[in-house]
C-alpha cells in the first residue's frame, strides 16, 4: 500500500534558520525609523538643521527644540520625504525654511507659523490648518488644504487633484489658497468657505483646470485667471464676471501672492478672471422625497 | 335579485355620513359602478363590486370614504384557506377559469429581500455620488470578444478597427417593460414614450402595435413582435430603436393572450390592424417558432428587415431558463429579456400566474453564469424584469448579473395604479388598463410622464448612492459582481445557485 | 523558437530532468500523476496550503516605485531598495517585494520560475512536474543573506526553463500559454508550492518584511537590471505567507499595486471566462491577469489597455471627436467587466518596459519623473529624489493616463512586442 500523504508531510524540512538572527537591516534613508539626530547650528535667532537621513520624528523634535531655544527661523537642509513638518505648530512670528522635498501632511493643523519650501512638495499640505502661511516654490500634490479653516497656502507651480477640498471659513478665520500654475480635477470640491485662486501662469500644454470644478461647492469663492468650459464645472457652481469688490479683493490677495513670489502683480492682474460661486448654501435641499 | 353566491364581498366601503356632502363625485369616479345615489342623494355602495382601487377615496373632497377588509370570519383551515374556498365557489357557479391581472401575489420567498449589499470602510473609500462622477450609462447589445486598435502614426490618434454591432444606449439601467396599447390606454403609451425620452431610456410597445402619435419618440421605443403579430409590418419594425420577439411572459409562461373584442375600439383597431370589435387572440407559441433554429430564422428575418437593429428576445423565467437563454443567444439575439414569475400582466389565468415559473433572481444568476461558462456572456445583454419593486432590487439584479432592469408594474403604480389586480376587467378607474374614453381621459400623458420620469430619476439617484457606498463609480463595476452581495436567511443550495456567500463571510 | 533556445543533450542532463524521475513516486502517490499544462483537471485533492493561511482576501495600503532605463542601461537593485526604504512608513513590515528585468543575461530566453516552497515535498512534486513538462536548463537556490527581521522564509529556488517544440506541437499552445497553464497548475494544485514569477530575464523577489529588509535579504545589490519595481505593503491582517507580497507576476508581467480594486468581483468573473484561476486571495492578482489578457492575448497596445482599465468618463468621451468617441465607447462597452474601479496606483513591469497607471479619479498617489533615458515613478516624489536628486522633469500623472517607459528596440530580444501575437483562439468565446 502506498503511504498516506500525511506521513510524507511528517518528514521535517531539515535544519533552517528560524527566529531573529542575521544582520541588522541597513538604514539608508530618512524614511526608515532611527534616532540619529541632525547637526544643528544656531546663529542669532536662526537655526540650521541638516535633515539628511533624519527620521521625521527626530527632525520634528529638533525643530521644536530649536524654537524652544529661541530660534525664530529654522532652516532645514537636505530634507527628503520627512512627514509632518510644521504639523501642529502653534506659534507666531516663526518661519521654517525647507530645502528639499518635504513629505506628506506638511503644516497639518498648523496655527501661526510660516513654512517656505524651496522645492516641490507632496500631498496633503495644510490639512485642517488654522492659520499661518505656507509657500511652495515648486509644484504641490493632491488634497491640499483639506478642511483648511484659516491661513494662506501659496504654490508657485501646479497643484494636483482635490485642491481646497472642503475648505471652510468661520468667524474671523478665512482661508486662502493661491496656485500660480494649473490644477487638476475636483478643484474646490465641497468648498464651504474661503478663497481659491488659480493663476495659470507660464507656458503649458495643460488645461488651466480639470473637470468637476467646485463640485458640491456650498460656500466661498473660486477665481480663475482665464476661462472654464461649462462641462468642467460641478453642477452646484455658477459663473460670473468679478465685480468691483471682487476685483479689489483679487488685487489684495494676488498682490500679496506676487509680492511673496516676486512676480509682477500688474501683469498678472491684467488678464481677466472668472468668478465661480455656489448657487446655494444648501445644494441638496431638493434631493429628497418628502 | 342577484343569483345566490357564497362569495361574500372582499371589501366594505364605509362612508362617513356626517361629513359626506353628497357631491356625487364617488359615483362618477368609480369605474366599477360601486355607487348609486339614493333618493336623498346619498351615495350607496355595492360592496361586492369594490376593487379597493382608492379612486373614490382619493377624490372625495371631504375625506369621507374609507375601504376596509371585510372582517367576515371563516373557520380556520391553513389548508383550505378562505381564498381556496372562494375560488371553488366561483368556479362552481360559472364553470370558468379564474382570471386575474398584475403579478403573482402569493407569499413565495422573496429572494431580493434576503440579499444585502456591501459598502466600503477604511481600506477603500466610498465615493460621494453627489459630487463625484457616477456613471449609470448602459449599452445593450452584442459586444465582440475583444477589439482591435491601430495606433496612429505621425500624429493621428489611435483608431478602432473592430466594427461594433448597434447598441441601445440607456442613461440609466432601467427600461420600461412591454405593455400593449389595448391592455393599457393610449395615454399610458404617450406618457411612457415621453418619459423614456426624458429619462434617456426605452419604452416597449408590447404586442399591440405602435400608434401613429408615438412616432416622434421612436428613437426611444422598442417595438414588439409577438405571436399575434398585431400591427407588425415592415414600417413598424423599422420604426423602433430595436425589435423584441416576445416568446413568453413571466406572469403567464406558455400562455397566449386574449384581448376581448369590447376593448378593440377604433384606435386599437387601427393600431393593431384588426377589425373593430373582434377578439385579439395571441397564440401561445409563435407558429413559426417550434424550435430554436426557427427562432434564429425569425431573428435574422427581422435583422434583414430592419438593417440589423438589435433584436431582443423576451422569455419567461422557467426551470430550464439557462439552457434556453444560451440557445437564444446562440440564435443571434442581442438582448435576452428575462421575465420572472412575479411579472405583471393585463390578464392571465390565476392558476398560471400564481404557480408557473421561477423567481427572476434565480433566473438572472443561472443565465449569467451559464453564458459565462460558455464564453458567450458578451454576445448578448441581459435585461431582468418581473418582480423589480425598488432601486434596491435594481442594484441587486445588476450585481447578480443583469445589464439592466425592465419595470412595468412600478411605472403603472407611479401613474396611479393601486395594484387592485383587476386590469382584465377594463374598468380601471385610474384610466390605465381601460379603453373607456371617460376613464382613459383621466390620465394626462404629460402628468404621467413627469411622474414616471421622477421615479426613474429617484431610483437612478439611489442606485448611484449604492455604487458610491460600494466605492465604484460606474455601473459596469457592479454588474455581475456577486462578491458585493451577501445572503441572509437563504438555504445553502439557493446561495450556491445565486453564487452568493452568506452574510458574515468576508472576501 | 530561436536556435539559441534549443536545448542540447548536455544541458538537459545537467538539469533537473533526472532528479524529477527519481522523485516521481511521491507525486504519483499524492496525485496519481500530474496532467500536462492545459489539460482540464476537475479535482486535484487537497487545497494548497496558502489558501488556508489567507482565508479571506487581504486588503491594505502600500507604497510603490518603479524605474526603467529606456536605453537598456542596467541599474543595481540597490536603487529600488533605497527608494522603497524612503517610504518605509507606507508599509507595516508585513510584505515587501521587487521585480527586476534584465537580471539574468546568462539565460535571456529561458522562462525563469522563482518558486516558494513550504517544504521538501512540495519542492519534489513541483520538480517532478517541471521535469516532465519543461527542459530545465539550470536550477539553484535563490541566493539570500540572513537579515534580522526576516524569518520563517520558505524554500526559495529558481529554475531556468525551456519548452521543446514537440511539447508545443502536442499541446498546440504558444510557449506563453504553455507557461501560463503550468503556473496555474502549480499554484492551484501543488500543495505548498507557489510560482512567484515566471518571465524571461526577470524575477520577483518578495516576502514578509519591510521592503528594505527583503531587498537586503535577497541580495538585490548584486543584480543589475534595466527595469525595477518595488513595493511595501500595509495589509489589514497578518499573513504569514510570502506569496501574498507584491509583485504579482505572470510571464513577463509583474504588478505592484497600491489601493483596492472595488470591482474585484466582476473582474474575477470576467477573467475566469478566459481560463484564469483567481486563487491567490488578493485583488492585485486580477490586475496582472487583465494585463496579460489584454496585452498578450488580445494584442491591445498598452496605452489602449490602460484606457480600458481606467477608462475616461462618458462625459469626456461625449466631447471627443468622432473616431476617438467611437474608440473609447467601444472600449467601455467591450471591456466594462475589466474596468478597474476603486482607488489604485499600479506599476506594471514587462519585457518591453514599464507602465504606471492611476485610477480614473486619482484616489492613490503617483508621481513620475524623467532624467535622460530613465523614467521614475513612485508613490511619493521623495522616493524618486532619493535615487535621482535632480530629475530633468517631474510631474503628476493624470488620472487614468498611463506613464509608459518603453525599452529601446533590441534591448530585450525576449520581449514579445504587444500587438503582434494575436491569439484569437486563446479566448474560449472566440472558439465557442
Amino acid at each position: 500500500m502506498a503511504l498516506s500523504s500525511e506521513s510524507i508531510r511528517n518528514v521535517p524540512t531539515g535544519p533552517s534558520r528560524k527566529g531573529p538572527t542575521g544582520i541588522e537591516p541597513a538604514r539608508v534613508t530618512a524614511g526608515q525609523p532611527g534616532s540619529d539626530k541632525g547637526t544643528v547650528t544656531l546663529e542669532g535667532d536662526t537655526a540650521r538643521i541638516d535633515a539628511r537621513g533624519i527620521y521625521y520624528k527626530t527632525l520634528n523634535e529638533q525643530i521644536r527644540e530649536a524654537l524652544d531655544l529661541g530660534a525664530r527661523t529654522v532652516i532645514l537642509d537636505h530634507v527628503n520625504g520627512q512627514r509632518y513638518i510644521g504639523a501642529g505648530l502653534h506659534a507666531q512670528g516663526v518661519t521654517l525654511v525647507v530645502n528639499g522635498v518635504p513629505g506628506n501632511d506638511l503644516a497639518t493643523f498648523m496655527d501661526g507659523p510660516t513654512v517656505i519650501v524651496n522645492e516641490n512638495a507632496q500631498d496633503g499640505i495644510g490639512n485642517t490648518m488654522n492659520s499661518g502661511l505656507v509657500v511652495v516654490n515648486g509644484d504641490a500634490g493632491d488634497v491640499l488644504g483639506y478642511g483648511m479653516r484659516g491661513g494662506r497656502l501659496y504654490v508657485r507651480g501646479d497643484v494636483g487633484y482635490r485642491v481646497g477640498i472642503h475648505m471652510k471659513a468661520f468667524g474671523e478665520a478665512h482661508p486662502v489658497i493661491v496656485a500660480g500654475g494649473r490644477a487638476r480635477d475636483f478643484f474646490g470640491e465641497y468648498m464651504a468657505g474661503g478663497e481659491l485662486i488659480l493663476l495659470g501662469l507660464g507656458e503649458s500644454d495643460d488645461a488651466l483646470v480639470g473637470s468637476y470644478v467646485g463640485t458640491g461647492m456650498h460656500g466661498g469663492v473660486i477665481f480663475l485667471r482665464g476661462t472654464v468650459a461649462e462641462h468642467q464645472l460641478g453642477k452646484e457652481v455658477g459663473v460670473a464676471e468679478p465685480d468691483a469688490a471682487d476685483q479689489a479683493r483679487l488685487e489684495e490677495v494676488v498682490g500679496d501672492f506676487c509680492r511673496v513670489m516676486q512676480l509682477d502683480a500688474t501683469a498678472v492682474l491684467a488678464e481677466p478672471f472668472v468668478k465661480l460661486y455656489p448657487y446655494s448654501h444648501r445644494p441638496y435641499g431638493k434631493l429628497y422625497a418628502y | 335579485m342577484a343569483e345566490l353566491t357564497f362569495v361574500r364581498p372582499e371589501f366594505r366601503v364605509r362612508i362617513d355620513r356626517e361629513t359626506c356632502i353628497k357631491c356625487g363625485r364617488c359615483v362618477h369616479q368609480c369605474g366599477w359602478s360601486v355607487y348609486h345615489l339614493d333618493e336623498e342623494g346619498r351615495p350607496i355602495p355595492d360592496h361586492a363590486k369594490c376593487a379597493a382601487c382608492h379612486r373614490c377615496v382619493t377624490f372625495c373632497p371631504t375625506d369621507s370614504i374609507t375601504i376596509e377588509k371585510n372582517p367576515l370570519a371563516y373557520k380556520d383551515s391553513d389548508s383550505m384557506s378562505p381564498a381556496h374556498r372562494k375560488a371553488i365557489w366561483r368556479q362552481a357557479e360559472t364553470g370558468g377559469v379564474l382570471l386575474t391581472g398584475m403579478g403573482n401575489d402569493r407569499p413565495y420567498l422573496r429572494i431580493f429581500d434576503h440579499l444585502l449589499l456591501d459598502a466600503c470602510q477604511v481600506t477603500n473609500p466610498s465615493i460621494d455620488p453627489l459630487r463625484e462622477p457616477m456613471e449609470l450609462r448602459t449599452f445593450l447589445g452584442r459586444k465582440p470578444d475583444f477589439v482591435q486598435v491601430a495606433m496612429g502614426d505621425n500624429g493621428s490618434g489611435p483608431r478602432l478597427l473592430t466594427e461594433l454591432d448597434p447598441q441601445l444606449k440607456l442613461e440609466t439601467p432601467i427600461m420600461f417593460g412591454g405593455m400593449s396599447f389595448g391592455s393599457v390606454s393610449l395615454n399610458v403609451h404617450r406618457a411612457l414614450a415621453m418619459a423614456a425620452k426624458e429619462s434617456g431610456t426605452y419604452m416597449n410597445t408590447g404586442e399591440g402595435g405602435l400608434h401613429a402619435d408615438l412616432e416622434p419618440y421612436q428613437d426611444h421605443i422598442i417595438v414588439q413582435c409577438a405571436s399575434g403579430r398585431f400591427g407588425v409590418h415592415a414600417d413598424y419594425l423599422q420604426a423602433g430603436a430595436a425589435v423584441e420577439i416576445k416568446i413568453g411572459q413571466g406572469a403567464k409562461p406558455g400562455i397566449g393572450g386574449h384581448l376581448p373584442g369590447e376593448k378593440i375600439d377604433e384606435q386599437v383597431s387601427t393600431t393593431r390592424m384588426i377589425p373593430q370589435g373582434t377578439d385579439a387572440l395571441s397564440p401561445a407559441p409563435h407558429h413559426d417558432i417550434y424550435s430554436i433554429e426557427d427562432l434564429r430564422q425569425l431573428i435574422y428575418a427581422i435583422k434583414e428587415a430592419t438593417g440589423y437593429k438589435p433584436v431582443s428576445v423576451k422569455i419567461a423565467a422557467v426551470h430550464n431558463v439557462a439552457a434556453i437563454a444560451s440557445g437564444v443567444v446562440r440564435a443571434g439575439a442581442d438582448i435576452v429579456y428575462l421575465d420572472g414569475f412575479r411579472g405583471g400582466t393585463g390578464a392571465a389565468p390565476t392558476v398560471i400566474r400564481d404557480h408557473v415559473g421561477i423567481p427572476i433572481e434565480i433566473a438572472i444568476a443561472v443565465v449569467d453564469q451559464r453564458l459565462r461558462d460558455e464564453g458567450i456572456r458578451n454576445r448578448a445583454s441581459i435585461v431582468a424584469a418581473g418582480g423589480i419593486r425598488s432601486s434596491a432590487d435594481v442594484a441587486k439584479a445588476i450585481a447578480l448579473g443583469a445589464d439592466a432592469c425592465g419595470i412595468g408594474t412600478p411605472v403603472l403604480v407611479a401613474m396611479g395604479c393601486h395594484v387592485c389586480q383587476k386590469c382584465h376587467t377594463g374598468c380601471c378607474s385610474w384610466g390605465i388598463t381601460t379603453q373607456r374614453p371617460e376613464l382613459t381621459r383621466r390620465l394626462d400623458p404629460e402628468w404621467g410622464a413627469e411622474r414616471v420620469s421622477n421615479l426613474v430619476r429617484a431610483w437612478s439617484h439611489e442606485v448611484a448612492e449604492i455604487l458610491g457606498a460600494l466605492g465604484v463609480n460606474a455601473i459596469e463595476s457592479l454588474r455581475g459582481s456577486r462578491e458585493r452581495l451577501r445572503a441572509l436567511g437563504l438555504d445553502e443550495s439557493t446561495m450556491r445557485i445565486l453564487g452568493v456567500k452568506p452574510a458574515g463571510v468576508g472576501h | 523558437m530561436t536556435d539559441h533556445f534549443r536545448r542540447d543533450a548536455d544541458s538537459a542532463a545537467r538539469g533537473l530532468n533526472r532528479i524529477g524521475e527519481a522523485d516521481r513516486r511521491s507525486a504519483v502517490r499524492r496525485y496519481g500523476g500530474l496532467p500536462a499544462p492545459g489539460s482540464r483537471v476537475p479535482d486535484m485533492g487537497p487545497r494548497p496550503e496558502y489558501s488556508a493561511e489567507a482565508e479571506e482576501r487581504i486588503l491594505g495600503g502600500c507604497g510603490l516605485m518603479g524605474v526603467c532605463d529606456e536605453s537598456g542601461g542596467r541599474m543595481s537593485g540597490e536603487l529600488a531598495v533605497r527608494s522603497m526604504a524612503s517610504m518605509h512608513d507606507r508599509g507595516n513590515g508585513l510584505g515587501g517585494g521587487f521585480a527586476g528585468y534584465g537580471i539574468y543575461p546568462d539565460f535571456p530566453h529561458a522562462f525563469c520560475f522563482h518558486m516558494l516552497y513550504t517544504d521538501d515535498a512540495s519542492k519534489d512534486d513541483t520538480e517532478y512536474y517541471l521535469a516532465r513538462h519543461f527542459v530545465v536548463l539550470h536550477h539553484e537556490p535563490i541566493p539570500t543573506r540572513p537579515v534580522r527581521g526576516i524569518q520563517d522564509e520558505p524554500i526559495l529556488w529558481r529554475y531556468f526553463l525551456e519548452i521543446t517544440d514537440q511539447r508545443l506541437a502536442e499541446t498546440q499552445l504558444s510557449a506563453e500559454d504553455y507557461v501560463v497553464h503550468a503556473v496555474m497548475d502549480i499554484n492551484a494544485h501543488i500543495n505548498g508550492a507557489f510560482v512567484a514569477s515566471s518571465g524571461r530575464n526577470m524575477g520577483a523577489f518578495k516576502g514578509v518584511g519591510f521592503p528594505e529588509e527583503i531587498g537586503q535579504f535577497y541580495r538585490l545589490d548584486e543584480y543589475q537590471g534595466w527595469t525595477w519595481t518595488g513595493h511595501g505593503r500595509f495589509p489589514t491582517n497578518t499573513p504569514g505567507w510570502w506569496g501574498g507580497a507584491h509583485p504579482f507576476c505572470l510571464l513577463d508581467y509583474s504588478i505592484v499595486h497600491n489601493g483596492e480594486i472595488s470591482s474585484y468581483g466582476i473582474n474575477q468573473r470576467y477573467l475566469e471566462g478566459f481560463g484564469y484561476n483567481c486563487t491567490l486571495r488578493t485583488d492585485t492578482e486580477v490586475v496582472t491577469y487583465l494585463f496579460d489578457l489584454m496585452l498578450r492575448r488580445h494584442g491591445l497596445p498598452v496605452e489602449i489597455a490602460c484606457k480600458a482599465l481606467a477608462s475616461p468618463f462618458w462625459k469626456d468621451i461625449d466631447l471627443m471627436p468622432d473616431d476617438q468617441r467611437k474608440l473609447y465607447s467601444a472600449l467601455r462597452m467591450v471591456y466594462g467587466p475589466a474596468l478597474l474601479n476603486g482607488p489604485f496606483a499600479v506599476v506594471l513591469g514587462m519585457g518591453e518596459g514599464m507602465v504606471a497607471l492611476n485610477d480614473r479619479i486619482k484616489l492613490r498617489p503617483l508621481v513620475a519623473a524623467r532624467n535622460g533615458s530613465t523614467v521614475y515613478v513612485a508613490s511619493e516624489e521623495s522616493a524618486i529624489r532619493e535615487i535621482c536628486a535632480k530629475p530633468e522633469r517631474s510631474w503628476m500623472p493624470r488620472a487614468g493616463e498611463p506613464v509608459v517607459a518603453r525599452l529601446a528596440e533590441g534591448v530585450n530580444p525576449a520581449a514579445s512586442r504587444s500587438g503582434e501575437a494575436f491569439e484569437v483562439a486563446a479566448s474560449p468565446a472566440a472558439v465557442a
